[in-house]
């Protein structure tokens, strides 16, 4: 079990998602909203950061914004393949995760370019070295995109 | 999509990794994006305004906090429905992504796609219920695929 029996490691998932302030000393203005110093905020992060209970602190880019393309393909692999597959389709720089999920598509992967011209070139790469067929999904609207993870 | 100079680009770079965990974190990226502190901030001011920024805190990870599951739902819904269904789909709490995609007929029939995370499968099965429930008749079918591994997780790359 991973739950989080800290409670100011809690108040900083639960609380901090979002909304950090832009000011001079943002770890000061933030502990005064959620009761800890600035020295208690500023560890407690680091500690999330080296146990890998967050993944990142910061500023999160949107990518499509910035010019960037990011596109989600699947391909249906034969399973006995699958390993060998997902090192050709992950040798990729422009492949930025991949999952396994239980499907007769069963592999999915997102496609992050700096170009939105560059994303096709990558997907006919990965269908000609390993001679199989890659759906592409790229969104056409955004509903939502967000993290609500309450611990 | 948001106009960006030199400057913008640099402090793009000098985040991409994180904050500085530092006092004064802007002023630490200022200082590596050759600008003062009151600039660093007053430009991350106007990205998140403008949605370059999605938000500035801390990035959970699902599987260390316990949330071990996680299930993509695809729905099949009709095109008509979707401007509606779309945006409740997405409001909803335990959705933490909620996109339209385009189908691959015949093999592919789903245009929505709600990600569900949960501590188990059947918390997942639950959530996605309540989904099925909320889009009624206009969903002519659906599935969950979860995840069985991770097989990489790196960044989004960004021109800097």
């Amino acid at each position: 079990m991973t739950r989080s029996r800290n409670p100011t490691e809690q108040a900083i998932i639960n609380g901090l998602q979002g909304g950090f302030p832009l000011t001079r000393q943002p770890f000061r203005d933030a502990g005064a909203e959620l009761g800890l110093s600035e020295g208690e905020i500023i560890d407690a992060i680091g500690g999330l950061l080296e146990a890998g209970r967050i993944s990142r602190f910061g500023p999160l880019w949107n990518a499509e914004r910035l010019g960037g393309a990011v596109c989600l393909c699947a391909m249906a692999v034969p399973p006995r393949r699958i390993d060998a597959v997902a090192d050709i389709v992950n040798a990729h720089p422009e492949v930025a995760h991949n999952y396994e999920r239980a499907h007769e598509l069963n592999m999915w992967f997102v496609i992050s370019a700096e170009k939105p011209a560059l994303v096709a070139g990558v997907i006919a790469q990965i269908e000609a070295e390993t001679g199989l067929k890659v759906y592409p999904m790229p969104k056409t609207r955004e509903f939502f995109v967000g993290f609500r993870v309450d611990v | 999509m948001t106009m960006l100079d030199q400057i913008d680009r640099r402090i793009i770079a000098a985040t991409q990794t994180g904050l500085p965990l530092v006092e004064k974190p802007y002023a630490a990226v200022a200082r590596t994006a050759g600008v003062d502190e009151e600039e660093a901030i007053a430009r991350l001011q106007r990205l998140l305004a403008s949605g370059a920024i999605r938000r500035i805190g801390v990035i959970p990870n699902h599987y260390a906090l316990g949330l071990t599951a996680n299930g993509m739902s695809v729905w099949d819904v009709a095109d008509d429905a979707i401007d509606q269904a779309g945006p409740r789909i997405g409001a909803l709490d335990f959705v933490t992504h909620c996109y339209e995609r385009p189908r691959h007929l015949p093999f592919w029939p789903y245009n929505l796609f709600a990600m569900v995370h949960g501590r188990s499968r059947a918390e997942v099965q639950d959530k996605v219920a309540r989904i099925a429930e909320l889009l009624g008749a206009s969903c002519r079918g659906h599935d969950v695929l979860f995840s069985t591994r991770i097989l990489k997780k790196t960044g989004l790359r960004i021109a800097a």
